[in-house]
């Protein structure tokens, strides 16, 4: 992959709108912004009610989503653009997800909605009517996708990446500090993992930095080593993927997994290692 | 207060209700000739200048952030090139109150 096969900038987006095979997807946790205003022709993805499965944590099945995907009209021949808010966290994460169903005709758009209001492009409330599809999804693909087994086995021999942030990774903070600090779990970090947050790989208005300024981040600054396997994680598995995006289908990496439990299941677990402090 | 099974920002940040307890929270508008700014997005620096957290402008131009005790930078990003910051201290079991203009 390079990066025009996976990312795209908000200029090309805003000239191809009426383009045929291409479907806009919005996706959010919280979808009142999409209800707002969102780019024209643009559906949305509720990254709760739609993804995850409501009962058990896990994510919906194949069935599910091929019902889904069929639903908001989008086949298997569209190639789907994906944004949102959160600097692109949960679109980051959608993008995984579609993956994981074998759906390879995706990209992201670079900078999500952020760099879309930014630039001070237009955004409708018109919600488009697409025709029903019969979509197709692969089995789940496990190659990108990390349990906690994998994590524990990975203390010391693969690639550990902590996506969030430092006060997260030392233990100061349970949750991103937009939200309220109130948690079961214990705080800290998966020993040996580097904490390279999110937010490093991204500019201020939500785009990628550029390929050599990633691979210089993870490489020299973090020392991950490229010749491992690599597991990220955050708290509920959206900023990682958002890492993941960069590692994967960025700088290429071949053996990159995303562990979508992440913080939330690995500090509720009895009897696994935990550090606390900051990086070394 | 919060939902572990969610991590996004809703616009303006969630909102604080009941108590402060031990929250140290950061709390604030922004405004442009003393009307809200509907559209922008507030950042949350830490001591080292790294980012911490975002949210985008609630309607009332308003943004909460639930910090750690200590130093903090927010920075305003908003379109046209719109890009403000301003110094805060949070302290545990109080919120800080913080007025931008652009």
């Amino acid at each position: 992959m390079s990066r025009p096969d996976v990312l795209i900038d908000a200029e090309w987006v805003q000239g191809h709108l009426d383009h045929p095979g291409l479907v806009l997807v919005e996706v959010d946790e919280d979808t009142s912004a999409y209800d707002k205003g969102h780019i024209r022709g643009a559906v949305k993805i509720d990254w709760k009610k739609d993804l995850q499965d409501p009962v058990r944590r896990d994510f919906i099945g194949r069935a599910e989503f091929e019902r889904l995907m069929s639903e908001r009209g989008i086949s298997n021949d569209d190639t789907v653009i994906l944004y949102g808010g959160n600097n692109n966290w949960f679109a980051a994460y959608a993008y995984w997800y579609f993956k994981l169903y074998g759906h390879d005709r995706v990209k992201l758009l670079d900078g999500g909605r952020k760099k879309w209001e930014l630039d001070s492009r237009d955004l409708v409330i018109d919600v488009p009517a697409r025709p029903a599809t019969s979509f197709r999804a692969g089995e789940q693909d496990r190659s990108i996708r990390a349990f906690r087994d994998d994590v524990v086995a990975a203390i010391g021999h693969l690639n550990l990446v902590d996506v969030r942030s430092p006060d997260e990774f030392a233990g100061r903070l349970l949750a991103p500090a937009h939200l309220p600090q109130e948690q079961a779990q214990r705080g800290g970090h998966v020993p040996t993992a580097k904490n390279v947050p999110w937010s490093k790989a991204a500019e201020e208005d939500g785009t990628f930095k550029s390929d050599d300024a990633l691979r210089a981040l993870y490489g020299d600054q973090a020392g991950l080593d490229f010749a491992k396997d690599t597991i990220a994680y955050c708290r509920i598995g959206e900023r990682s993927a958002h890492t993941w995006f960069v590692l994967h289908e960025l700088l290429d990496q071949p053996n990159v997994k995303n562990y979508d439990g992440s913080w939330t299941e690995y500090g509720s677990l009895v009897g696994v290692p935990i550090e606390v402090g900051d990086a070394s | 207060m919060s939902d572990a099974s969610g991590c996004g920002a809703p616009a303006g940040g969630v909102k604080v209700t009941g108590g402060v307890g031990t929250q140290a929270i950061v709390r604030g508008h922004v405004t442009s000739l003393g009307t809200p700014v509907l559209s922008g997005y507030a950042r949350l620096l830490n001591s080292d200048g790294e980012f911490v957290a975002e949210v985008p402008l609630g309607e009332d131009g308003g943004f909460t952030f639930y910090a750690a005790p200590g130093d903090w930078t927010l920075r305003v990003l908003a379109p046209g090139g719109v890009r403000v910051e301003r110094s805060v201290s949070a302290n545990t079991g109080m919120i800080t109150e913080l007025e931008v203009a652009v």
